[in-house]
C-alpha cells in the first residue's frame, strides 16, 4: 500500500512535470518560461526525494541541496540578464 | 504500532505534496498572463516540495532513527530562495513591460513611478 501510494505520488509529479514542459515550449514570452523552468527544477527536487524513498536509500539526499541550489542561482541569473543585459556587471561602470 | 502510524503520515504528506505540486501546474496551464501563473507556481509548488521533502523526512527517521540534516536544510532553503527566485522573474517581466491581462483593473506600481518622474 505505501509503495502504491508512492509511486502514484511519483506519477502525479511527472504529469505535472509534463504541463510545466508544455508551458516551457508554448509560453509566449521569456519570463513564462523562465518560471516554468524554475517550477521544473522545483519538482526534480520533489522526484528525487520521491524515488529515494521508493528506492530505499538516503544516497540521493545530497542531489536535493544541489539541485535547490542550482535551480536557484539559474533563476536569479536568467531574470537579471532580462532586466539589465548583463548577468556580471563590473564596478566603477556608472554611465 | 508507531511504525505505522509514521509511515501514514508519511504517506499522507507525500500525497498531498504531490497534488499541490499538481495544482501548481495546472494553474501555470490556465492562468492568463504571466504574473498570475508566477503566482501560482511560486506559492503552490512551494508548499508542495516542502510536504513531500518532510515526509521523506519521517521517512528516514524512521528507518535510521535520526532527523536527516541535509532535508531539514533542504526545506529550509527552499522555503527561503524559492518566493526570492518568483519576485525577481517578476520584476524583470514588469520592467521589460510584458503585458498584463485584459481583466486587469488597477496597477499601483505604474502610478507610484510616474508620480516619481513627475517629481525629479
Amino acid at each position: 500500500m505505501f509503495q502504491l501510494i508512492m509511486n502514484a505520488s511519483l506519477l502525479i509529479v511527472s504529469i505535472s512535470t509534463i504541463i510545466f514542459i508544455y508551458r516551457v515550449i508554448k509560453g509566449p514570452t521569456t519570463p513564462d518560461r523562465v518560471v516554468a523552468l524554475d517550477a521544473i527544477g522545483i519538482n526534480l527536487v520533489a522526484i528525487t526525494a520521491i524515488l529515494s524513498v521508493v528506492l530505499n536509500t538516503s544516497a540521493f539526499l545530497e542531489v536535493i541541496l544541489l539541485i535547490g541550489i542550482l535551480a536557484f542561482i539559474g533563476t536569479i541569473a536568467f531574470s537579471k540578464y532580462l532586466e539589465k543585459g548583463v548577468i556580471i556587471d563590473h564596478d566603477n561602470d556608472n554611465n | 504500532m508507531i511504525t505505522t502510524i509514521i509511515s501514514i503520515i508519511t504517506a499522507v504528506l507525500i500525497f498531498a505534496g504531490a497534488l499541490l505540486t499538481l495544482v501548481a501546474s495546472i494553474g501555470v496551464l490556465r492562468l492568463p498572463d504571466v504574473y498570475t501563473r508566477s503566482h501560482a507556481a511560486s506559492k503552490s509548488a512551494t508548499l508542495g516540495i516542502m510536504f513531500i521533502l518532510l515526509g521523506a523526512c519521517l521517512y528516514f527517521f524512521q528507518k535510521e532513527g535520526i532527523f536527516n540534516s541535509r532535508l531539514i536544510l533542504a526545506i529550509a532553503f527552499i522555503f527561503l530562495t524559492s518566493p526570492v527566485a518568483g519576485q525577481l522573474i517578476i520584476r524583470s517581466a514588469y520592467n521589460r513591460n510584458i503585458p498584463m491581462t485584459d481583466m486587469t483593473i488597477r496597477d499601483d506600481l505604474k502610478t507610484a513611478k510616474m508620480k516619481s518622474t513627475d517629481l525629479e
